[in-house]
């Protein structure tokens, strides 16, 4: 009987935002993908500006982004996102613009792109989802693959002396002076996921400011890359990815940078 | 003592992942036996012990729990 009453619209605290379309997401089960989405998606609901807003879409997983936030998106070439966002945001300097990254699109194929808009200090969020591999493609190897992490290139685990060492690019846009908000979150706890949202919606509120491109990264998951059940592969993310990739802000408003990439926070 | 919180799962969109499972912190979710028409194992309430608390929702990679409390 309580519970039938509990159940009513006035209760509601916690639904699916109207900044994400109603479908089916088809990223593997427990990606990370599908809650950076999300989160993003709240933040730019709770700042009111879903008109006002206009995404662009990577390639790899998050390829299909447009089909999931209700946005206006546009679609860039592998890695071209931030040029493309810096045509939008230059034409439309009004508009919030955002670009939603991988690893394989922003820190491989896109690294010159990247590294000049955020020097250009172009205007604009660059959402980068960092899990390591590319897993659109079968989980190769990637620039950020972890030293020793196995994936289907390197199956004895990467081997820093012939592979080359992991591309810390957040903390290396974060040096250019065109940046100006560069933080590092991840959405596998319900903390982490909250830290993440506030972290996007600040960085689309700087874009108010006009001062220069913010980069939230998300260290995320690859269950089916990392060949982990989705459970099994946070835990590994927390015990491995995390010492690499230390979450907290690396560069802030004000101060400037406050994390060198060696030390958690 | 009375529920506080309830949840609504669409399972036909569960993945059955089981983050939500960790994320909860009085175990009111459950794996169920069946699965649903994707073939996947779906996310049950078994308890009346939810406080609303939404962190289950949250970390929901497919947004498929909306959650209400009691206010």
């Amino acid at each position: 009987m309580a519970e039938q009453s509990i159940i009513s619209p006035e209760n509601l605290v916690y639904k699916k935002t109207g900044v994400m379309t109603d479908r089916e997401l088809h990223y593997c089960p427990g990606c990370g993908h599908g809650t950076a989405h999300r989160m993003l998606a709240e933040a730019i609901d709770e700042l009111g500006i879903q008109s006002e807003t206009i995404g662009v879409a990577p390639v790899g997983c998050s390829v299909l982004a447009y089909y999931y936030l209700n946005v206006d998106m546009q679609e860039a070439a592998h890695g071209r996102a931030p040029a493309v966002a810096t045509g939008i945001k230059r034409v439309l300097p009004e508009k919030y613009v955002f670009t939603y990254q991988g690893d394989g699109d922003l820190a491989a194929i896109g690294t010159a792109e990247t590294i000049h808009a955020c020097n250009r200090g172009e205007n604009f969020l660059i959402v980068f989802i960092n899990n390591g591999i590319y897993g659109m493609t079968g989980g190769q190897m990637a620039p950020t693959t972890l030293p020793g992490m196995k994936s289907s290139t390197c199956p004895l685990g990467r081997d820093v002396l012939t592979m080359g060492n992991p591309l810390k690019i957040t903390e290396l846009v974060a040096q250019l002076p065109g940046t100006y908000y560069v933080t590092r979150q991840s959405v596998h706890t319900p903390g982490n996921a909250r830290k993440a949202r506030r972290a996007m919606k600040k960085a689309l509120e700087y874009q108010k400011e006009n001062k220069g491109t913010c980069v939230v990264e998300v260290v995320s998951n690859c269950p089916s890359g990392w060949k982990m059940n989705p459970v099994e592969s946070n835990k590994w993310m927390e015990e491995n990815m995390f010492p690499f990739y230390p979450l907290g802000d690396i560069k802030v408003p004000g101060k400037g940078l406050v994390s060198d990439g060696k030390n958690g926070s | 003592m009375a529920a506080k919180g309830d949840i609504i799962i669409d399972i036909e969109r569960c993945k059955g992942c089981q983050v939500c499972l960790d994320a909860c912190p009085k175990d009111v979710l459950e794996m169920s036996r069946k699965v649903n028409s994707k073939g996947y194992q779906y996310t049950v309430k078994v308890n009346s012990d939810c406080t609303g608390c939404a962190n289950c929702a949250i970390v929901c990679p497919d947004a498929v729990i909306s959650v209400y409390r009691v206010k």
